[in-house]
């Protein structure tokens, strides 16, 4: 029997997790190693598992499948292809990282690593599950240790923030279970299985309940990407979350929306995509211009950041839009590269929040001075959020602007999208110029600059950046070639 | 007669505490472990007729099948009820000593025999035993309610459930003498076939609602449920979890034996889903206010009623819906004498039922505020826990029969359950602990809370088993209903 590779990566974080449980509240430090240590041995078989994918083949790969629940066509099974090996090696890398950085956690410190580990399978399993039963179990999981972490860790108004984001998100998940049973009753034997469905197309025809359904699986994603008028929950969330939540949030929560239009509204309902293309790259466009708009706003650099990440969403929803190969390339790719650049950005932000204890932009001034090395990985990774060429924002950002470009019916929306790169922009670079240029300001002399355990944090996600950013072949390699795969069969089911 | 056996355990066991209770009064704890004893063997003699089944039709006598439809529904009942004694009987021990309330045998006496007239009602086959089995069980519930004699909340909570009980009773029946009068028949069955066969009747369908009313009261549903919230406060906390799963489950089996048997050609349906919605979001929306534990949890069992409710109403047209109810039923027994085993728990320790007074749990007793968590979540239908499979298979049958509206209702009604669920959880994490000391939890109490919380994981991983039960229980119905 083959090795279960994709069990063990999923189900190891939550073993730790209840592992951790048996420690004695007071044993901080060696619960502490034991959760990173698991978090590094996960990322480690997702690299193993990378190295391992045939990289040229874009069908599912290392797949698992068991029965779990026969009397409800439910099974057990996992399969990673091109779309879901970058998230799976996005969230072990974002994981590992952020727990690293919250070692300086002090308060409650077996709850906090516990409900992170269970977080880590949660999203994990979302990009695994290939079942939709088991692909809801591993979505709605997700959402709860992310409550506990914004509402006990979090900041000055943590309780609303953390129920505003679990009642918003949840109402959007149980629009999906809708959705999600509708599709089993129409398969006939009834299955959830998400392959056969796909290939089955049970709502073909049916042109009004096909639309309803998609509908209702657009929402739970919009909602969690987020796209407008979805998005109200997420600077809150991100505001109030502490600084791994926030990276963990915005790095791999944002990008199971994306993973959800592109694994289940493209390839279930290829008919209502094609059809609404044209408001989902409308709101696409929203999310890109406005959000940065609203980004360049802001005084709270957090709330600025979590803005930003809207806006880059807003990209990943544009290529989805054109549906095209090279769009849907650069849909994965940036979320890939958003994970990793947001994720570092917040941690960046937690860096200056724990010596200053606030992130008032207008307050800011010369830190340049006294915390060089924070100044130049900020504006490393600054610039990577502007989509400097050089670096994967820009890789991912072009990718997709092509592809809507090369589509009719996105064309428009191409030549609108660099908008939101000239707005970018702006506010990258005003918030560098505020934060770090300008005068020397006195009462930030002593400030400590960034310590080892955070440089180490960042600078994984430095080298990602800049190795995707100019050669970006070893991750595109396999996201193309099942990109390609899902293209060419839109085409083939749209073609009269 | 192994088919009727545990009904007849429950009985003499019951029996058999009440007459010990009255000659010597021993200590409520060891009453309790008896009667859990007496559960035991009752549930694992039920699941052993379970192995029975096909049964052979000859082996009971004529006069007792005419009643007495001894089935796979009516097993399911029976393991149903050994369970919810089981847990009830572990979390009222210690209760009864520190509030001392006198006559324990006869308290564990009377829940045994309301136990057995669960049992008895999911196995009635004609009309005097279902409503036989209604009275038996509503007057042991009275009792049950008003039992803390000296606690005046306790007494006026029985006395309402006493009058509310006895005039919904007074309309079951007369809707149930309609019926009898328009078709000769009091087996359900019969009816049922003299209905088909007459092709409707505006009367029957009156009779139907009569009926309807009736139990409507028993199960809680809106705007039948005043009583509910007041009885629940008020009764002592064991007997509010037992009320809020022992009469329901009586009143959900009566229904589905009803409305499915008697009443197979008249348009119930959309009434019922209307019901359901409005239970639903009366249930949940008038639960957010609550200040008191025990009122919240009611509210949230008259919510959790009408989700149950959903799988009867679209039962003829889906397959998922008896089955959903009768899933939905074993989950939220798991879950909700969970919750209130916890409330038992804090309130032995703290007095209190105040969720202001659950301020800090997780420091004063992790254990009892991460298992308040999980039956939380589990209620609110939450994978991968018992209630999100009971709401799926609900659900799913509203999906399968086309009711999307009704769908729609139902999962937006779960995620405002999660507002006042939460308001609870927020307090016991996110709260500094107002009065210190650790909470230590008595081990039959613990026993009770392990056994809802491996039950709710089970049922929520690992359903097949109880899936397979609960689909042979339906079919066992419908192979009892008239054909046309």
């Amino acid at each position: 029997m083959e090795f279960p590779i994709l069990s063990v990566i999923l189900f190891l974080p939550l073993a730790g997790g209840l592992g951790l449980l048996f420690f004695p509240r007071e044993a901080k430090q060696p619960m502490k190693v034991l959760a990173c240590a698991v978090a590094l041995l996960d990322l480690a078989l997702t690299v193993w598992l990378y190295a391992a994918y045939d990289k040229s083949a874009g069908q599912m790969q290392f797949m698992e499948r068991a029965p779990w629940i026969p009397s409800l066509g439910v099974q057990y099974l996992l399969g990673v292809d091109g779309l879901s090996l970058p998230m799976v090696i996005l969230t072990a890398l974002l994981t590992f990282l952020s727990l690293l950085y919250s070692v300086i956690v002090e308060e409650r410190v077996k709850e906090y690593f516990f409900l992170f580990l269970l977080l880590e399978t949660g999203m994990l399993g979302v990009f695994l599950a290939l079942d939709l039963f088991l692909f809801y179990i591993f979505w709605e999981v997700s959402l709860v240790p992310m409550y506990f972490i914004i509402g006990v860790w979090g900041g000055p108004r943590r309780e609303y923030a953390a129920i505003k984001f679990f009642l918003y998100t949840l109402a959007g998940s149980v629009l999906m279970l809708l959705g999600i049973l509708v599709c089993y009753f129409n398969m006939h034997p009834h299955t959830f299985d998400m392959l056969q469905i796909a290939r089955v197309q049970p709502l073909q025809g049916l042109l009004r309940l096909e639309g309803l359904v998609f509908w209702a699986f657009y929402i739970a994603f919009a909602i969690k990407i987020p796209a407008f008028p979805f998005h109200t929950w997420l600077p809150d969330a991100h505001v109030e979350a502490p600084t791994a939540g926030s990276v963990i949030l915005a790095g791999v929560l944002l990008k199971m929306g994306g993973y959800g239009l592109l694994r289940v509204s493209l390839t279930f309902f290829p008919a209502s995509a094609a059809a609404y293309a044209g408001i989902i790259g409308g709101i696409a466009l929203i999310n890109i211009v406005y959000g940065s708009l609203v980004a360049l706003a802001q005084s709270d650099l957090k709330k600025l950041i979590a803005y930003s990440s809207i806006g880059h969403m807003g990209f990943v929803m544009l290529g989805v839009a054109a549906a095209s190969t090279k769009g849907l390339d650069g849909a994965v790719l940036q979320m890939f590269s958003h994970g990793c650049i947001t994720g570092a950005l917040f941690l960046l932000v937690g860096v200056i929040y724990e010596r200053t204890h606030h992130r008032d932009l207008w307050r800011f001034g010369g830190l340049g001075k006294y915390m060089p090395v924070y100044c130049g990985i900020f504006m490393f990774m600054g610039l990577a959020s502007l989509g400097l060429p050089g670096l994967s924002g820009f890789m991912a950002e072009l990718l997709v602007l092509l592809g809507s470009f090369e589509m009719a019916h996105t064309r428009w929306m191409a030549c609108v999208a660099v908008l939101g790169i000239l707005i970018a922009a702006a506010y990258i670079l005003w918030t560098i110029q505020r934060m770090f240029l300008g005068p020397p300001n006195e009462q930030y002399a002593d400030l400590p600059d960034a310590t080892p355990v955070e440089i180490w944090s960042l600078a994984p996600l430095m080298v990602v950046v800049l190795l995707i950013g100019v050669y970006p072949q070893p991750l595109l390699r396999p996201i193309d070639a099942s990109m390609a795969l899902l293209a060419n069969s839109l085409a083939g089911m749209l073609s009269p | 007669m192994a088919l009727i056996s545990t009904e007849v355990i429950l009985l003499a066991g019951g029996l058999t505490l009440a007459l010990v209770g009255a000659i010597k009064e021993l200590r409520p704890r060891a009453f309790a472990w008896s009667a859990a004893a007496i559960c035991v063997v009752a549930g694992v003699n039920a699941s052993a007729g379970w192995w029975w089944l096909p049964f052979e039709p000859g082996q009971l006598p004529s006069w007792v099948t005419a009643s007495i439809a001894a089935d796979a529904f009516a097993i399911f009942f029976a393991i149903f009820a050994s369970l919810a004694g089981l847990v009830v009987c572990l979390s009222a021990g210690e209760y009864l000593e520190r509030r001392e309330i006198a006559h324990a045998g006869e308290f564990f006496g009377l829940l045994l025999l309301a136990l057995f007239a669960v049992c008895l009602l999911a196995a009635a086959a004609d009309l005097v035993t279902l409503y036989l089995g209604i009275e038996f069980l509503g007057i042991s519930a009275y009792a049950l309610a008003g039992f803390a004699k000296r606690d005046p909340r306790s007494s006026e909570a029985g006395i309402k459930y006493f009058l509310v009980g006895a005039v919904s009773s007074a309309i079951m029946l007369y809707g149930m003498s309609l019926l009898y009068g328009i078709t000769r028949a009091t087996s359900l069955t019969a009816i049922g076939e003299y209905l088909l066969g007459v092709g409707g009747d505006p009367t029957a369908m009156g009779a139907a609602m009569l009926v309807l009313v009736g139990l409507g009261f028993k199960v809680a549903l809106v705007p039948f449920h005043m009583w509910c919230p007041d009885a629940y406060e008020g009764a002592p906390t064991p007997i509010t979890a037992f009320l809020s799963v022992a009469p329901k489950a009586g009143g959900f089996a009566a229904l589905v034996r009803v409305f499915l048997l008697a009443l197979p050609g008249l348009a119930w349906g959309p009434i019922l889903a209307a019901l359901a919605g409005l239970t639903m979001t009366v249930g949940n929306l008038l639960a957010i206010p609550q200040s008191n534990i025990k009122r919240m949890l009611a509210y949230s069992s008259i919510a959790q009623a009408g989700y149950i409710i959903i799988g009867l109403s679209v039962a003829p047209l889906s397959s998922f819906g008896v089955p959903g109810v009768l899933f939905y039923l074993m989950a939220y027994l798991f879950m909700n004498l969970g919750a209130f085993a916890a409330v038992v728990a804090v309130s032995n320790s703290t007095g209190s039922d105040e969720v202001s007074d659950y301020a800090g749990l997780m420091r004063r007793s992790p254990f009892l505020a991460s298992a308040l968590v999980i039956f939380f979540l589990s209620l609110a239908g939450i994978p991968p826990l018992a209630g999100f499979l009971g709401k799926l298979l609900v659900f799913g049958a509203a999906i399968e029969a086309h009711y999307y509206t009704l769908a729609v209702v139902g999962v937006l009604n779960s995620v405002v359950s999660i507002y006042y669920y939460f308001n609870v959880v927020r307090m016991m994490f996110m709260r500094p602990a107002g009065g210190g000391e650790p909470i230590v939890v008595e081990r039959a109490l613990y026993l009770a809370v392990v056994l809802a919380l491996v039950g709710t994981f089970a049922l929520g991983l690992f359903p097949h088993a109880v899936i397979g039960l609960a689909q042979a229980a339906a079919r066992s119905v419908a192979a009892r209903a008239p054909l046309l």
